[in-house]
């Protein structure tokens, strides 16, 4: 369990702080030193709006440790609409009604815990968009 | 750059070998190819071995294993890029021979997986992955796999039962390997009624954890001697990598890694796929095969999986895969999965393949690390 290793990837989990590249344009995340597509150093921090589709999804049953009191979960690969694909878990939905193409949008929940006294991980999952359920 | 053979081989079954730790199971497996290739000593041993640390405890594994070779003293190296160690291993040991910097090599793959069991095990698979991208979200290796495979069957539509000829057929030859763990025939039926561990993936898609160890010694012409004509040879070796999480690949579906190793080990032999008799890949699931097939020349995209529907993947096809069970059928001890391959290649180049002989000529061997990052894929040659 670490503390450190949690602390400094905030920006990235809780506000989908990804970079943008100044030469190419291209919209990263996770953030790099390097621009994947151009070579370019020239990145500059980029704020995700957090909506977007399921690109993918799946249904866990047979989970890691620390995540095993929690099955079954549903997780996907979401298509931001800024760009880049990104994982994670879905939230606040039936694991029947995910389908690929389903619009969400990005929540800050609890990722895991480290046993019952010791620290709990928060970040991204992402829900169906509130206003296509009302 | 030198030829390179293979003049020894050696392997112990796939299992849960509850009574023997790592060091014994990789130790005997070089005392019988040493014995197999007429030596008492080697150059280097490279062990290729992805999860000692986080399954057993146990780092400096290759200083560890040569001590209890009985090689203490030897220069030993460990290799880790995840499922594709003994892959990794197989290249380092292949570019020390032929580069001339040293004649004899022991290449060993070795993972013992038993001593701990489920979320752990999934847990330590999971370090393949991208810890701060996928692991952290309580994705499991498979579920990434899973990822794919519903995708892929969404864009070429393709369903469930379709991936089952793969398992089929890893479990038919498997049945003849007696070194495999799995030796029960399975059927589409059970397959698909095999319960879920990362939906669409099921328990008979999924290679099983199992506790092994496999050696190969690698020698350069002048050092085979005599043997040279008799023994099975190394034309093409190659290592490319991509980027490690999912969503960072360009396309998903696309095993880039696969695709650039596979193009450059053609070109170091001189052929294409078409010349490929036997393709050792890395069924670590369904999908992850078809994949392979695709990315490697053998079908195009979207087809792999029509290609096993179609039974071109039998030992009777047009492209024989997983010939002594593959992954799924021999069992998948992670770090030594790699070596295994060139080992069942050279049974069956030898012609000692029994009931599951192939006519081959050339044999190809791919290892794959953790959802594609890493790829490695050797070519073999029968001898004369």
């Amino acid at each position: 369990m670490s503390l450190a290793k949690h602390w400094r990837m905030q920006s990235q989990r809780y506000r989908l702080l990804g970079v943008r590249c100044e030469d190419c344009g291209a919209k990263l995340l996770p953030r790099r030193l390097v621009c994947p597509q151009c070579k370019s150093s020239n990145l500059r921090p980029h704020h995700f709006g957090g909506e977007g589709t399921v690109y993918s999804y799946t249904v866990m049953y047979d989970a890691p440790s620390g995540y095993d009191g929690l099955v079954p979960y549903p997780a996907a690969l979401v298509q931001l609409d800024d760009g880049p694909l990104v994982a994670a878990q879905l939230t606040d939905v039936d694991i029947d009604e995910v389908y690929i193409g389903m619009p969400v949008e990005m929540v800050t929940r609890r990722l895991r815990e480290y046993g019952e006294s010791g620290m709990i991980v928060y970040g991204y999952k992402f829900r169906p968009r509130l206003k296509d359920h009302l | 750059m030198r030829r390179v053979y293979i003049t020894g081989i050696g392997q112990t079954s796939v299992q849960e070998h509850w009574d023997r730790s790592a060091r014994e199971l990789a130790a005997s497996t070089i005392l019988e190819a040493m014995e197999q290739a007429g030596i008492q000593k080697a150059d280097a041993i490279y062990v290729g071995n992805a999860l000692s640390g986080e399954l057993t405890g146990q780092e400096n594994v290759a200083a560890l294993v040569a001590d209890f070779a009985g090689l203490t003293g030897t220069e030993a190296i460990r290799v880790e890029a995840a499922g594709a160690s003994g892959g990794a291993a197989v290249r380092l040991g292949y570019l020390a021979v032929a580069s001339g910097v040293q004649d004899t090599a022991i290449v060993t793959g070795v993972e013992k997986m038993s001593d701990l069991t489920g979320p752990s095990v999934e847990e330590a698979l999971a370090t393949s992955t991208d810890e701060e991208y996928e692991a952290i979200h309580g994705l499991s290796l498979v579920a990434l796999n899973a990822l794919v495979m519903r995708r892929y069957m969404h864009q070429f539509d393709v369903e469930r039962r379709d991936f089952a000829h793969f398992s089929v057929n890893a479990h038919r030859n498997a049945a003849n390997n007696p070194y495999a763990m799995f030796r029960r025939p399975i059927t589409v039926e059970q397959f698909e009624k095999s319960r879920l561990v990362a939906d669409p993936i099921g328990l008979l898609d999924s290679a099983g954890a199992g506790d092994g160890a496999a050696t190969i010694i690698l020698c350069s012409e002048e050092e085979a001697g005599g043997r040279a004509n008799s023994s099975v040879e190394i034309i093409s070796s190659s290592l490319a990598t991509d980027a490690v999480a999912l969503h960072d690949r360009s396309n998903p579906l696309f095993l880039r890694a696969v695709y650039d190793s596979a193009q450059k080990a053609y070109e170091q032999a001189g052929v294409g796929p078409e010349q490929i008799d036997i393709f050792e890949l890395h069924d670590a699931s369904a999908i992850l095969a078809a994949l392979s097939l695709e990315a490697s020349g053998f079908a195009s995209e979207g087809q792999g999986v029509r290609l096993a529907m179609q039974g071109e993947i039998a030992l009777e096809g047009s492209i024989p895969i997983c010939t002594m069970g593959g992954l799924k059928g021999r069992g998948y001890p992670v770090g030594a999965a790699g070596v295994y391959q060139v080992v069942e290649l050279v049974q069956q180049l030898r012609g000692e393949a029994g009931a599951n002989q192939v006519d081959a000529r050339l044999g190809m061997a791919q290892s794959i690390g953790g959802t594609g990052a890493t790829a490695v894929t050797h070519i073999l040659k029968a001898p004369e």
